[in-house]
């Protein structure tokens, strides 16, 4: 069946998906960062009783909810296309998606919600403390609804606390704990809520400089910069670490998207870490095409010892996992696929003993699903199952795409740190505005930490191809089969949609920034 | 007291300024979310086509085992 397959489908579901999750994410960060950023401000107002903190702390909150009206809902849209686009990945995952999703309807977006209306109408309303408190729930709100969809996420790059149950279909959670204290959920969560902070505490920076060019509001220019240059040198420092760390789960989980990110074809010990470079296609290798660097600046050792803390630690490269490597223990992707195919034909096998009524076979066939071992020699490869006939080179993630976003997102990483480091010791002698170059920098600092995440999320998902669930479930499985139209036309229909609202929000909010703390 | 609440949500909407620019907003957004797009382009396909866990389940087996 998947043979005749129309890729064009399985491509446009996943346009549509990633168009989506990017717009989505456009506003998420903001919404998380500047939320806690608000509240500190909030809390020196309380604490202070000074006017100039509350003119502060109302002129972010205003931009807070400009953010969140523009993008709160646009995640939904993405469990519409799971239901559409992608059923049978809905239905296989049905039960772990179900239960963190559903507490952040429940929990998190009610505190959420419920609170943003105090934050806002609080002012006079209700008593400081209270008022104070609800900007600090808030924050605390968006952070926990970022929880449970990172959890999902990180399910799906590592399923664990789960067993299948070939009857229904569906992984069926057997240890919440296990999937929500998973060391890539925690990860994944720190790294994605620290990147989120240290982005808005960018934005905040950004606009003040704009204030400090204009030589305007320079008081609340230079408040704002204290604030956000600690909070964003803070957090920049927070996400290089869980960033490093990334790298090493990632190592060790997704040894294929390690190889992809840094290019690596051949596997070997002391292996370099580029620190940069530009690739091209050699297309003189066909099927088999590989990337080569045009040119490349490398760093000895550093890849092996940023994994292992020791230069001498094997590293495999794309052909070690493709093609196997007895010596370090790496099974090829051929017997995988032999493996993944009899994992498929057990439960096809038990599905028609189920429906013809032998429960003799059934029986049989029902027991290898609670088998340690069959599951640890059979069921763990199932997704490669479905690659039996089909090129090797689909199992490839593609190289180009993930080195770049990799090596994107950590330059930019590096350069946030400076930054935000420089901003922070000029504020505090109180030299921060007075070189209009550092001003303009600031400025054009200010989208790159979108870029930062947004190439985050690049490598993340695409790096895992091709597969949903990790090496369980692939995309050409996972997909509904729809006419490929259907999901063009709303393709196009997202993405003029969001282009509006992506307009609106700019609009919006750049009159609010002009009219400045004063304006209402 | 639910008078206070209430009370406090009017005068909150009430007195509002630019907050009704993104009210309008997010309930065209909301409007078009659901009453469109839901409606007519995103259907839960499982749930529509068929009546039972069972029935679906059994969909899904037959999608997932042939490869």
């Amino acid at each position: 069946m998947f043979d005749s397959i129309d890729m064009s489908l399985v491509d446009w579901s996943r346009g549509q998906f990633a168009l989506t999750a990017m717009f989505h994410w456009i506003f998420v960060p903001l919404t998380l960062g500047l939320s806690f950023i608000v509240a500190f401000m909030h809390t020196i107002y309380v604490r202070t009783g000074d006017e100039e903190w509350k003119r502060i702390t109302k002129f972010w909150m205003k931009l807070f909810g400009i953010n969140f009206a523009i993008g709160v809902a646009t995640g939904i849209i993405l469990e519409f296309e799971f239901g559409t686009n992608w059923s049978n990945y809905s239905w296989f995952v049905g039960d772990i998606f179900g239960a963190p999703l559903a507490i952040e309807g429940i929990l998190a977006f009610f505190l959420e919600s419920t609170f943003i209306a105090v934050m806002f109408f609080g002012w006079n309303k209700v008593s400081k403390r209270f008022h104070l408190t609800a900007s600090w729930l808030t924050a605390f709100g968006a952070s926990l609804s970022a929880v449970w969809i990172l959890v999902a996420n990180a399910w799906m790059q590592h399923p664990v606390g789960t067993v299948f149950n070939p009857d229904t279909a569906r992984n069926e959670m057997i240890n919440f704990w296990d999937v929500i204290f998973s060391e890539v959920a925690v990860n994944k969560f720190l790294h994605t809520i620290s990147s989120s902070f240290l982005l808005a505490s960018i934005f905040v920076i950004g606009i003040s400089a704009w204030f400090l060019l204009r030589k305007k509001e320079v008081l609340f220019a230079k408040r704002s910069t204290v604030i956000a240059s600690v909070f964003g040198f803070i957090t920049a420092i927070a996400t290089i670490a869980t960033g490093d760390t990334s790298a090493r789960i990632v190592a060790r989980e997704q040894p294929m998207k390690f190889a992809a990110m840094e290019a690596l074809y051949e596997g070997q010990t002391h292996a370099p870490l580029v620190a940069i470079g530009a690739m091209r296609t050699d297309t003189t290798n066909y099927p088999n095409p590989r990337e080569e660097f045009i040119f490349k600046i490398e760093i000895p050792n550093a890849l092996s010892y940023m994994v292992f803390l020791t230069p001498s630690g094997f590293i495999p490269g794309i052909s070690d996992l493709v093609y196997g490597n007895e010596e370090q223990n790496f099974m090829s992707y051929e017997e995988r696929i032999e493996r993944g195919a009899v994992a498929i034909q057990t439960l096809k096998e038990l599905k028609k003993a189920k429906e013809r009524g032998d429960q003799v076979s059934y029986d049989a066939l029902r027991e290898k699903f609670s088998d340690p071992i069959w599951i640890d020699q059979y069921y763990q490869h199932f997704g490669f199952g479905y690659y039996k006939g089909r090129e090797l080179m689909e199992l490839i993630p593609n190289v180009k795409l993930n080195f770049y976003s990799f090596h994107v997102m950590v330059i930019l990483g590096g350069h946030f740190l400076i930054f935000t480091l420089l901003v922070l010791w000029l504020s505090l002698k109180n030299r921060w505005g007075n070189h209009k170059w550092l001003l303009w920098v600031a400025l054009i600092t200010m989208p790159m930490p979108w870029i930062a995440s947004q190439a985050g999320w690049v490598l993340a998902e695409l790096g895992r191809q091709p597969w949903v669930v990790y090496e369980l479930m692939p995309v050409i499985t996972a997909v509904t089969r729809l006419k490929p139209v259907a999901v063009q036309l709303t393709f196009w229909i997202f993405l003029v949609t969001f282009t509006l609202l992506f307009i609106a929000e700019i609009r919006i909010m750049l009159a609010q920034i002009k009219k400045g703390p004063g304006g209402e | 007291m639910l008078n206070n609440i209430f009370r406090f949500y009017y005068e909150g909407f009430r007195k509002m300024t630019w907050g009704r620019r993104l009210w309008g907003i997010i309930l065209l957004k909301l409007f078009i979310m659901f009453a469109i797009l839901r409606l007519f382009f995103f259907p839960d396909l499982l749930k529509r086509d068929f009546d039972s866990d069972e029935e679906r389940a059994s969909h899904v087996l037959e999608q997932i085992t042939n490869p």
